[in-house]
């Protein structure tokens, strides 16, 4: 029974072109207090457009119903529960959009004299520091745009000291249950990427890691817990083992939320890694980013990482762009400062003991999510998890129904799908991640939902395979979107 | 919930983890506190910077006005909170947003396809760099030293790794355009692309055709890349260009000391597939509805995996959607006027402090100006220009200035006396 949702009413709203006729305008400006500019005779002919062809036209209550409507569309994390494995979708403090926006830091120029940057540049050797201490390590680097950036960047960062080595080697090793970003990160990053087969258990087969770990090796990355939300118990001596041929251990640290205050990756073995602030530090997800991707290393590391550093010189702080090692910019600027606002914010709300509290919490709900649809779902590596858990469609698939029909089903319950297909070591993949900020009240409506829709496949599967079935956009033809691409208005 | 799990306390949800790998002590961060003292923190902080200063930097990020409606759609819980439109039925709002997004960039770059968002310029310049080595087979890339240092140097770091040799190409010292005789020179078969900006980092409008043109002769694509995007509402679109990538801070994105920002890439069809980052496209419902969802996916990291044309996961939504709704409030004529009122605004002020150089200028230029001077305006209140010694040695003393439609002419008045003195 579908307890959380009952349908109603959303208006239907075209594209802004199709509402756009001649004459309509949304803004005002002020007069010009100085004399205006022919185009012509400024900028000469060839180079002045005669208009923006196509460019709407609408009035400013249009864009306000256009976009108010649109939004209507969307679920979010506002409207209930998004158990995305892997995506970390907490609840996002409004405190933290407020302080963002204030004037002196959201209107802070980056090439602004430093004397008048002190505030802005404060947020950032403070956050360093936080994230220096939750990671248990010695140095970090807000530049990176997200966590693929941030990917980037550490790969970057044990090339340059493979390089001042003497040889930056050929490979990263990526276990085959990582994230896709690893291997695309490691090929960007000029290297071969060899896969490791996971053991039975879905963890880390140190006989087979043994077997591919020489002097070729940069690094290995790994992400821990692993995809299945398990801790990988072997990581220490894994590290032992790279290490040993002067390889380094790279941590994604996607699913940092399950360790914060718990263990740190310094603490057992990780050379460098990143942190995603759109997930463990809760900055909004924004539908797609903005995200913030720092990149964290040990000691060794920190020579090579990004121009310019923030140094603190007679009490006041400067910029250094002159470190010889870096391996230079690799973003324009300091990073998404917006994002290392509201991120410290997290962290100032939460303290170090509200920090520790997320976690077990976060571990916790996910552990009573296993428990309670253990009996309904397979569960292919059946041992306590962390923050995710990670079921097959195995019995339902005897039926018909896979795992991405009962992840639209969902829809029709009031929840988010969870994530699916992923990771590809587990056929027909069901990654649940509930986070801390789900009570027991929202936890159960879901549960209940999931077991509901197993009983669904169990009586009339057809009603799960046609889901969802009370939304207003029923299931999208991918295939001719993608056979046809069409990605852009046409009159 | 514990009893529910067979557990005693809460500690026993992390006995798998190594009794060596846990942290036996407390997290050295302070307590948490209210949210009063966040913002009473906060506010100390915006309290040291530059609020209150008048203020002539650009050079790549732009004091425009943010129309209020921006901040009133992007604070909807149903943008903010949502995640990537993986799961189309339920994410049509967003998917919509990013379609008309995509459409938009088309219209203003005159480009046949753009994507859903690329971090910023700095990035994906060095992104249309790497599609061109793949559309062309070949590897080595010319940039225009009076593209943004900053852009330079990003494309630097990533080339490096890819083993893409990078070559840059002078300007004009009397125009500050770039130098075509020494772009026809460096250009040959071996080259994949040609990188421009325009308006260019000293503000002045490049020739975009006679590049072009340079680089198609030797079988090379020509990258476009802008950072005032302002500029594309009075400025001829780069048709001649094979790839833009641009930035699109300009557009109701606040400086936020350099970020968050979003990127845009834009290029010819015929390299659609060779495009980075994700892409909305449309397509029908069950029932036959028009519906959008994200596309082409075959290239992207998460199925690719190690032969992805990019390895961008998470880009730049929220910030998209802001540009996406300064576009559709200011539409054509608005955008337009904008674009006047910035070129009037720094034509005044190049009437009274006289541009170093002598080709065309949007709404920033180059001047020659005392050393001291931005010391001095700063005891009015007023943050100069950016002194460009650090970039280019050979400029000396000059500045960059920009004026918007938020520069007040007083101001302008008072900093043209001070370059006077």
């Amino acid at each position: 029974m579908i307890k959380k949702v009952r349908p109603h009413i959303t208006q239907n709203e075209p594209l802004i072109f199709e509402r756009s006729s001649p004459g309509k305008v949304g803004y005002q400006l002020p007069a010009l207090d100085v004399p205006a500019v022919d185009p012509l005779a400024a900028l000469g002919e060839e180079n002045v457009r005669t208009e923006i062809t196509g460019f709407p036209e609408v009035s400013e209550v249009e864009v306000i119903r256009h976009f108010t409507r649109l939004s209507t569309w969307n679920y979010a994390i506002d409207l209930g529960m998004y158990p995305l494995g892997s995506c970390t979708m907490k609840y996002n403090p409004r405190i933290n959009e407020a302080v963002a926006r204030l004037e002196g830091l959201a209107w802070a120029h980056p090439y602004q004299p430093e004397s008048l940057s002190q505030g802005a540049m404060e947020v950032i050797a403070r956050l360093e520091s936080a994230l220096c201490e939750i990671a248990g390590l010695d140095a970090v680097t807000l530049q990176p745009a997200a966590g693929a950036h941030g990917e980037l960047t550490g790969i970057l960062l044990v090339r340059a000291f493979l390089e001042g080595q003497g040889n930056p080697r050929k490979k990263i090793l990526v276990p085959d249950s990582a994230h896709g970003t690893n291997p695309a990160t490691a090929g960007i990053a000029g290297y071969a990427v060899q896969n490791i087969r996971s053991n039975d258990q879905g963890m880390i087969d140190l006989a087979e890691l043994s077997k591919h770990v020489d002097e070729n090796v940069a690094a290995l990355m790994v992400t821990n817990p692993n995809t299945l939300g398990v801790f990988e118990e072997n990581i220490v001596r894994a590290a032992e083992i790279l290490h040993a041929k002067g390889a380094m251990v790279y941590m994604d640290g996607a699913n940092m939320n399950a360790l914060v205050g718990i263990t740190r990756p310094g603490d057992f073995g990780v050379d460098v890694m990143h942190l995603n602030l759109h997930k463990t530090f809760s900055t909004p997800h924004g539908g797609g980013g903005p995200g913030g991707g720092p990149v964290a290393v040990k000691k060794h590391l920190e020579p090579f990482l990004p121009l310019p550093r923030l140094q603190k010189i007679q009490d006041a702080w400067t910029w250094n762009h002159q470190l010889p090692q870096s391996i230079g910019k690799v973003r324009a600027f300091y990073g998404n400062f917006g994002v290392l606002v509201r991120a410290l914010a997290y962290i100032l709300a939460h303290g170090g003991p509200g920090l520790r509290n997320a976690t077990v919490d976060a571990v916790m709900n996910a552990n009573y999510i296993r428990h309670k649809l253990r009996p309904y779902f397979d569960l292919p590596y059946d041992r306590p998890n962390m923050h995710e858990v990670v079921f097959s469609d195995d019995r339902q698939a005897a039926k018909g129904v896979r795992t991405g029909d009962i992840a639209k089903r969902l829809i029709d319950y009031g929840f988010h799908p969870y994530t699916v297909s992923f990771p590809m070591i587990v056929h027909g993949a069901m990654m649940i991640e509930p986070t801390e900020t789900e009570s027991k009240n929202e936890l159960d409506l879901f549960i209940d939902a999931m077991i509901s829709i197993a009983k669904e496949i169990e009586d009339e599967p057809e009603i799960v395979l046609k889901a969802p079935h009370l939304t207003r956009t029923t299931r999208v033809d991918e295939v001719t979107a993608a056979r046809k691409p069409n990605l852009r208005w046409q009159p | 919930m514990l009893s529910a799990c067979g557990l005693q306390s809460a500690e026993e949800l992390f006995t798998q983890i190594p009794a060596q790998a846990r942290l036996n002590r407390p997290l050295d961060l302070a307590p948490g506190i209210s949210e009063y003292e966040i913002v009473d923190y906060f506010r100390g902080l915006a309290d040291h910077t530059a609020a209150g200063y008048a203020t002539f930097l650009g050079a790549g990020v732009y004091n425009h006005y943010r129309p209020v409606l921006v901040d009133t759609v992007v604070s909807r819980g149903e943008f903010l909170t949502s995640y990537t439109p993986y799961q189309s039925e339920i994410s049509q709002g967003t998917l919509v947003t990013i379609f008309e997004f995509q459409t938009m960039i088309c219209q203003l770059t005159g480009m046949d396809v753009a994507n859903a968002s690329m971090y910023d310029a700095s990035t994906a310049v060095p992104e249309a760099a790497m599609m061109a080595v793949r559309v062309t087979g070949r590897s080595r890339v010319l940039v225009a030293r009076s593209v943004h240092p900053e852009y330079r140097a990003v494309l630097a770091t990533y080339a490096k790794n890819q083993g893409l040799p990078i070559e840059e190409f002078g300007y004009d010292a009397e125009t500050g355009q770039i130098d075509l005789a020494d772009l026809e020179a460096r250009l040959d078969k071996q080259t994949a692309c040609v990188i421009i900006q325009s308006p260019n980092f000293f503000g002045v409008i490049e020739n975009v055709r006679k590049a072009a043109d340079l680089a198609h002769a030797q079988g090379a694509l020509l990258i476009f890349t802008f950072s005032e995007a302002v500029s594309l509402g009075i400025l001829e679109p780069p048709h001649d260009a094979d790839i833009v990538a641009g930035e699109m801070q300009s557009f109701a994105i606040p400086p936020s000391y350099g970020g968050p920002f979003v990127g845009t890439i834009a290029s010819k069809e015929k390299f659609i597939r060779q495009l980075p980052g994700r892409l909305v496209g449309q397509t029908t419902d069950s029932r036959g509805d028009r519906a959008f969802c994200l596309t082409l996916a075959t290239r992207e990291q998460h199925i690719r995996r190690e032969k992805a044309t990019s390895n961008i996961c998470t880009n730049q939504a929220l910030i998209a959607l802001m540009a996406t709704v300064f576009m559709e409030l200011y539409g054509k004529e608005g955008l337009r006027e904008l674009a006047l009122q910035n070129l009037a605004k720094a034509h005044y002020l190049g009437s009274k402090v006289k541009p170093r150089f002598t080709g065309p200028y949007f709404n920033e230029f180059v001047a020659e100006a005392p050393e001291e001077i931005n010391e001095r305006l700063l005891e009015k209140k007023i943050i100069g220009g950016l002194p460009l010694k650090k970039f280019y040695p050979e400029l000396g003393n000059a500045i960059l200035l920009c004026a918007t439609e938020m520069t007040k002419r007083a101001d302008m008045d008072t900093l043209a006396e001070a370059c006077g003195r």
